[in-house]
C-alpha cells in the first residue's frame, strides 16, 4: 500500500492536504533533495513536485527516472506555470524519436 | 573490413555464419520491438501531454481559489482549517508489461468512501470560498494521478525505445557488416589456398612426369 506526497512551498501545496495528499513544505535546495531521497526511499509511490522546485533539484529528479516507482510528476506551483511541465513531455518524446516531432508546432 | 585476428579456417566460418544468422534474427525481432513500442509511445504520449494540459489548467483554477478563499478569512483560520486532514489517500500499484517495459498502474482508494471528508474543517468560520476551492483541487485529483501513471510510463518507455534503437543500429551498422566482411574474407582466403594447393600439385605432377620422361630431352 503506497501514498501519495506533495512536495513544494507551502502556499503552493496546503490545499493538497485537505485532500488526503501528504504535503512536505520545503523551500531550501538542500532540504527538498534530502526530503525527496527519503520520500523516495519510503512509502510513498507518487511524488508531486512544484516545478519551482523541481528545477533546483533537476539531478537529484533524474536519479529515479529509469526506476519504476516512485513517479515524480511535476506540477505547477503558485507562482504560476513555468512550462517545465510540458517541456518534460517534450523530453521523452525527444529521447525516444530523436527530435520532437509532435508537439513541436504547439505554442 | 575483414579484421586481423580472424583466422581463414573453415570453423571460424561457421562460427561467423552462425554469428550473421543470430545478428540477423536478433535484428529483425528488435527492429519489430522498437516499432512496436514507439506506437505505443506514441498514443500514450499525446494522452500523457492532454492530461497534463488539463490538470494544469485544473490546479491554476484551484490556486485562483485558494487566493480568493485566502483573502476572505485570515491565515491562521486558514491554516488551522486544513491542518489535520480527515481524508487519507491509498494507492495501489500494479505491474502491466508492456513490450519488456514495466509500467506502473495505480488504483487509488480514500480511507473513507464519503466524498465529503475532504472538507477537514467546520463550516463556521471560513468561508465558502474555501470549499469551492478544495472541491475544485478534489476534482482534478483523478486526473492527476492518470497524469502520474501515464507521464512514468512515457518516460520508461523513452528510454526502452532509445535503448533498443541504439541496439538495433549497431546489429545493423557493426556486427552484421562485420559478420559478411569476415565470412567474405574466410571464403576468399579459403579458394585462394584451394588454388595455391592445386596449382602446386600440377608442378609436382610436372616434375614427377620429367622426371619419369624427360620430355624435354625429346
Amino acid at each position: 500500500m503506497y501514498k501519495i506526497a506533495v512536495l513544494g512551498d507551502y502556499d503552493s501545496i496546503y490545499g493538497f492536504a485537505a485532500l488526503g495528499l501528504d504535503t512536505f513544505p520545503v523551500t531550501e535546495t538542500v532540504e527538498s533533495a534530502k526530503t525527496l531521497h527519503r520520500l523516495a526511499a519510503g512509502e510513498y509511490a507518487v511524488i508531486y513536485i512544484t516545478e519551482e522546485l523541481a528545477a533546483r533539484i533537476q539531478s537529484e529528479i533524474e536519479k529515479y527516472k529509469d526506476r519504476m516507482l516512485p513517479a515524480i510528476i511535476q506540477i505547477p506551483g503558485s507562482f504560476g506555470n513555468t512550462g517545465k511541465g510540458v517541456e518534460g513531455v517534450k523530453k521523452s518524446v525527444e529521447q525516444a524519436v530523436g527530435s520532437d516531432i509532435l508537439f513541436s508546432g504547439d505554442r | 573490413m575483414a579484421s586481423t585476428q580472424i583466422t581463414p579456417t573453415r570453423m571460424e566460418l561457421t562460427k561467423q555464419k552462425k554469428k550473421l544468422q543470430t545478428a540477423s534474427r536478433g535484428h529483425k525481432l528488435l527492429k519489430d520491438k522498437r516499432d512496436e513500442l514507439m506506437r505505443q509511445f506514441m498514443i500514450m504520449v499525446r494522452e500523457n501531454m492532454e492530461l497534463r494540459k488539463k490538470v494544469e489548467a485544473g490546479i491554476a483554477a484551484a490556486n485562483t481559489n485558494f487566493v480568493i478563499a485566502k483573502a476572505g478569512m485570515s491565515e491562521q483560520i486558514l491554516h488551522t482549517a486544513l491542518m489535520v486532514p480527515k481524508q487519507e489517500v491509498y494507492l495501489e500499484s500494479n505491474k502491466k508489461n508492456v513490450m519488456s517495459v514495466d509500467i506502473p498502474q495505480f488504483t487509488y482508494k480514500t480511507r473513507t468512501s464519503d466524498s465529503n471528508d475532504i472538507y477537514s474543517y467546520g463550516f463556521a468560520y471560513t468561508s465558502c470560498d474555501l470549499d469551492d476551492a478544495v472541491k475544485s483541487l478534489a476534482d482534478i485529483l483523478p486526473d492527476m494521478l492518470e497524469l502520474a501513471e501515464k507521464e512514468k510510463a512515457c518516460q520508461l518507455m523513452a528510454a526502452e525505445i532509445e535503448k533498443t534503437r541504439r541496439r538495433v543500429n549497431a546489429l545493423e551498422h557493426v556486427v552484421i557488416p562485420e559478420a559478411q566482411a569476415n565470412i567474405k574474407y574466410i571464403k576468399m582466403k579459403l579458394d585462394e589456398n584451394e588454388r595455391s594447393t592445386q596449382i602446386r600439385l600440377m608442378k609436382v605432377k610436372d616434375m614427377v612426369l620429367e622426371d619419369a620422361h624427360h620430355y624435354s630431352e625429346k
